[in-house]
């Protein structure tokens, strides 16, 4: 048994969002955003806090009512029954119920989407192994570690076999072993053929398990592509100099702008064509009279998109 | 300086806790208001104690004694059945006014015996053959019964005083005269009938030898009670904590909307109506356990007379279950927090109970109040329990009472759903 099921070469999108608005008030958080996502690909949406991911997700999966545009899942509106039964939601709270066990909580989500008797039994024994939760069935949830209840939460929202899932950052707040087991479920769901949504502000995880990545920022996608599409339309050829310098100051922000780099952080940041580039700058900042401290150059990542595109670190 | 930082913090928390401040300052401000209006002295009303005349004498006497219950202030005299579409009813029987009694239309009911009239002043030993006033009682009221016999008292003595001296005449001409042996023999049962009453203590149902005029009380309703009192109390206490377990039961709402549950579940095939549809159901199911359980242990330790009256109890059960579930959900709907829930439910319970005569019995409250508390669950449950488990009436006579609690079932959860709209989209 698996847990997903793919659909055929030529058969419609697991998702297409086109020209989607959501306002909460005064604030836009999702703000005419269009994306499709390919059969069996995984799409990770990176931003930081409060880029309007999670509203995207909310909206995909029918918590959210847009105040503009589409969203089809597989063809059918998010609101359907079709797009309910095809999607699988894995929310960034854990949705669980904590005096239940494993098992009673798999059971319950799986009546609540419809499964029942020998379905219902097998398909909450595979989410239990999938989990690797197996042995620990008949315990309540309170009394799991943190990694254990993010991976039953995830077991949660693949109960009733969707085709395409949707999985707000299923890593928050869990040590990096947890994260590791994590990541390998969901590298086994991929290698199934699953088509995924991955929202994330952590871009190694973008990195390791995205074919695709789309940077959200302030409700809109300002660059969409593979992880070197993405560097590559940003940089270029280019590397990275990063260049710390003592007692840094406005002198130093205003020199560092002048040489066409950014100040983060007390950081300063130039890209380079070629390596050797390096030594005009220290000896420009040595006849400004600054004390520079340590200076490194660095092959560009999605970080350094996310800088070069928003002047922000991802992390804000 | 370390006391005055705690103070300060533990100030600043309270100022922001709404629930906290609530409960802090408001519930005993509202129960205190609740209490002094139906027991100190700013009532607007007094209560009234609604009586059911029935004179088949229709001597002097009796219509003298009528009169004098009349214009007492504190008694509602009632001598015909409220008029029925506009038609006059027939004044009560003897019969009727039992019956009427015994369905709680009235506490009391006095009836004036034909022939009363000529011998209506009771200075000598019991007689069967002479006739005696009846007071029919309800037993579950503890306070009309007892106020009517003074009363009938009060009102022979002055609203007839000169039947009373034609009496002391009469008697007078009977016993005195020389005292023959006849006479001192009369003189003598007289003096010993009365210290034997002495002796002995008040009668209790028997006639009231004491007074002015005979009275004969006869309990009509609960007179074959083991426990009077029991079933009054298993329902009145039982509605109260129904609906704090309800409001708990239902605050689960708003554990599953914080945790991320409640999205996960409507995410599903689950839509918000069947979900609270379920939710009624399971809470309705745990209200209606609670009330077994209490009547249970009513039976086991009180000797309450549960099993003769189940299919009532079952009735008013389910509906007061149903009506108490239904309330539930619609604080918890309203409340955004458990903190919100846990102080909102408790001021919104104690005061319905207070009013609703589940901490004491209604007819101790003026008629306002009376009417007042006709607006909460407990009022109506407590009134169809008694019902069933006082005055032994078929289910049938539970209609009132199960038609107001299903309507206020439906109308709460109608509401309920209206205000969960909130958590079904952003």
């Amino acid at each position: 048994m698996s847990l997903s099921a793919t659909s055929a070469p030529g058969s419609l999108p697991p998702l297409r969002v086109a020209a989607l608005v959501k306002r909460f008030g005064e604030v836009t958080a999702v703000d005419g955003i269009t994306l499709e996502l390919r059969g069996g690909e995984c799409l990770g949406l990176l931003g930081p806090n409060g880029a309007g991911k999670s509203t995207l997700i909310r909206s995909i999966v029918g918590r959210v009512i847009p105040d503009a545009g589409t969203i089809s899942v597989f063809g059918s509106p998010a609101d359907s029954v079709e797009a309910r039964n095809a999607l699988g939601w894995i929310p960034q709270e854990l949705a669980l119920y904590p005096r239940l066990t494993c098992r009673e909580n798999l059971q319950a989500f799986g009546r609540y989407h419809g499964l029942r008797g020998s379905a219902l039994n097998q398909a909450v024994e595979h989410c239990l192994g999938w989990a690797t939760l197996t042995d620990r069935a008949g315990e309540l949830v309170k009394n799991l570690s943190g990694g254990m209840k993010r991976r039953l939460n995830m077991a949660a929202g693949l109960i009733h076999q969707p085709r395409l899932v949707l999985m707000d950052e299923p890593t928050v707040g869990v040590d990096p072993q947890s994260r590791n087991h994590i990541f390998e479920m969901i590298e086994k769901l991929r290698d199934e053929g699953m088509s995924l949504i991955y929202t994330t502000h952590y871009m190694e995880e973008a990195e390791r398990l995205c074919d695709r990545i789309a940077i959200v920022d302030h409700g809109k996608i300002i660059a969409l592509g593979t992880h070197a599409e993405l560097v590559e339309s940003a940089f270029g050829t280019r590397s990275q100099v990063l260049a710390r310098f003592a007692g840094a100051d406005e002198r130093v922000a205003a020199w560092v702008a002048e040489r066409g780099g950014q100040s983060v952080d007390g950081l300063a940041q130039f890209t380079v064509e070629h390596p050797a580039e390096i030594a005009g700058l220290l000896e420009s900042s040595a006849k400004a009279g600054f004390d520079l401290v340590d200076v490194s150059l660095h092959k560009p990542n999605l970080e350094s998109v996310f800088l070069h595109l928003t002047g922000r670190e991802l992390r804000d | 300086m370390t006391i005055s930082s705690i103070v300060r913090t533990a100030t600043v928390s309270l100022r922001r806790d709404r629930g906290a401040l609530a409960l802090s300052f408001i519930l005993p401000v509202v129960f205190f208001s609740i209490f002094a209006v139906i027991f100190g002295g700013r009532r607007e009303s007094t209560p009234k104690i609604k009586v059911i005349v029935v004179d088949e004498d229709h001597s002097r006497v009796s219509e003298r004694l009528m009169q004098g219950l009349k214009k007492e202030g504190s008694l509602v005299v009632k001598t015909r059945p409220e008029p029925v579409k506009g038609v006059e009813q027939p004044e009560y029987t003897a019969a009727t006014a039992e019956t009427a009694v015994k369905e709680g239309t009235a506490p009391v009911a006095v009836v004036i015996p034909h022939g009363f009239g000529e011998n209506p002043i009771a200075f000598r030993p019991p007689d069967p053959s002479r006739p005696t006033i009846q007071l029919l009682k309800d037993s579950s009221d503890m306070v009309a019964p007892q106020m009517i016999t003074g009363l009938l008292q009060k009102v022979a003595m002055t609203s007839m005083p000169d039947l009373m001296a034609e009496q002391g005449s009469k008697y007078f001409d009977e016993f005195s005269g020389g005292l023959t042996k006849e006479q001192r023999e009369r003189m003598e049962e007289g003096i010993r009938f009365l210290r034997e009453r002495q002796e002995s203590g008040a009668a209790r149902d028997s006639e009231n030898g004491g007074g002015i005029v005979a009275v004969r009380e006869r309990a009509v309703v609960g007179e074959n009670k083991n426990n009077p009192m029991v079933s009054f109390y298993a329902a009145a206490i039982g509605v109260m904590f129904l609906l704090f377990t309800a409001s708990g039961a239902a605050g689960a709402l708003l554990d599953e909307a914080e945790s991320g549950t409640l999205d996960r579940v409507l995410s599903s095939h689950v839509t918000m109506t069947s979900l609270l549809v379920g939710k009624l159901a399971y809470n309705s199911l745990l209200a209606f356990t609670q009330l077994v359980v209490m009547f249970l242990w009513g039976w086991a330790v009180f000797k309450l007379d549960f099993w003769p009256h189940i299919p009532g109890f079952v009735v008013m059960g389910v509906s007061t279950a149903t009506a108490v579930a239904a309330f539930g959900l619609l604080l918890a709907s309203i409340c955004k927090t458990r903190a919100q829930l846990g102080a909102l439910s408790t001021l919104v319970i104690l005061v319905m109970s207070s009013i609703g005569g589940s901490m004491f019995p209604r007819y101790f409250m003026s008629e306002s109040m009376q009417k007042a508390g006709l607006l909460t669950i407990n009022a109506w449950a407590i009134d169809g329990f008694t019902k069933v488990f006082w005055r032994d009436e078929p289910v049938s006579h539970l209609m009132p009472q199960v038609l107001v609690l299903v309507s206020i079932a439906i109308v709460l959860f109608a509401i309920a759903r209206r205000v969960a709209r909130r958590w079904e989209y952003a």
